[in-house]
């Protein structure tokens, strides 16, 4: 397990990015599902940075754990933030099927989170949001 | 992200190279709306490009939806299998106009 805490600010996203690369280069992770993997982390950390604390600033934590003792070796990354309680996973889908006109970009960064991953999970426990991913790599 | 720009048949191309995503998408969008403005068709080429989070989506369909009035079209090229996987899954290729 290896964990990271940064500021939560879209400026901490490449610092974050490049601590998860760095622990998939432990494991012979293809590049595709490295690039999902990456998609994912970048969308739930943008989030945290966009709404947890707004409008003051706080940290977040990003922790990794890849368990290689299983046939399929699996990557779970926790995101943890004392920011306003919120459940992502709790808002409708957006419908992807609507026209250009129509469309609204909001929700689709978590739609794609949950498309992309094995597992999604969400809670909240002594005063943090934590969102869990898994993925078998 | 890197953006060049050049014409083809009176068309304004745009060769994009690097991540669409968070850091890189506000730029692209500026670049795009500005390019947009001309009235020209726009091109866009993809090849260089690997990685789009819903922040490049979102530049995406800003632009789409600047050029539609306009009666002009904004067509992406050589879109790599990932980011068309990306496309596909949110419904974006519905949207844009992407060459086979």
């Amino acid at each position: 397990m290896a964990d990271i805490t940064v500021p939560a600010t879209t400026e901490q996203l490449d610092v974050v990015l490049a601590f998860i690369e760095g622990e998939l280069e432990k494991i012979n992770c293809a590049p595709k599902k490295r690039r999902q993997i990456a998609i994912a982390v970048e969308e739930i950390f943008v989030n945290i940075a966009h709404y947890a604390y707004r409008p003051i600033e706080g940290e977040a934590t990003v922790r990794c754990n890849i368990d290689t003792e299983r046939d399929q070796p699996q990557i779970i990354i926790e995101f943890l933030d004392s920011g306003k309680p919120y459940d992502p996973l709790g808002r409708d889908d957006p419908d992807v099927t609507l026209s250009a006109e129509e469309r609204d970009i909001g929700g689709l960064g978590i739609f794609m989170v949950k498309r992309l991953m094995d597992d999604v999970k969400y809670e909240y426990m002594d005063g943090k949001n934590i969102l869990t991913i898994q993925k078998n790599v | 992200m890197n953006i060049q720009k050049s014409m083809e048949n009176g068309k304004i191309l745009l060769t994009l190279s690097g991540r669409l995503d968070t850091t890189t998408a506000p730029e692209f969008q500026t670049k795009l709306l500005d390019e947009i403005k001309n009235d020209a068709d726009i091109l866009l080429d993809f090849s260089a490009i690997a990685y789009v989070s819903s922040a490049g989506l979102r530049a995406l369909l800003a632009g789409q939806k600047a050029i539609m009035p306009r009666k002009k079209t904004m067509v992406l090229r050589r879109v790599s299998e990932e980011v068309m996987d990306v496309f596909d899954m949110t419904g974006f290729s519905d949207i844009l106009e992407i060459e086979e």
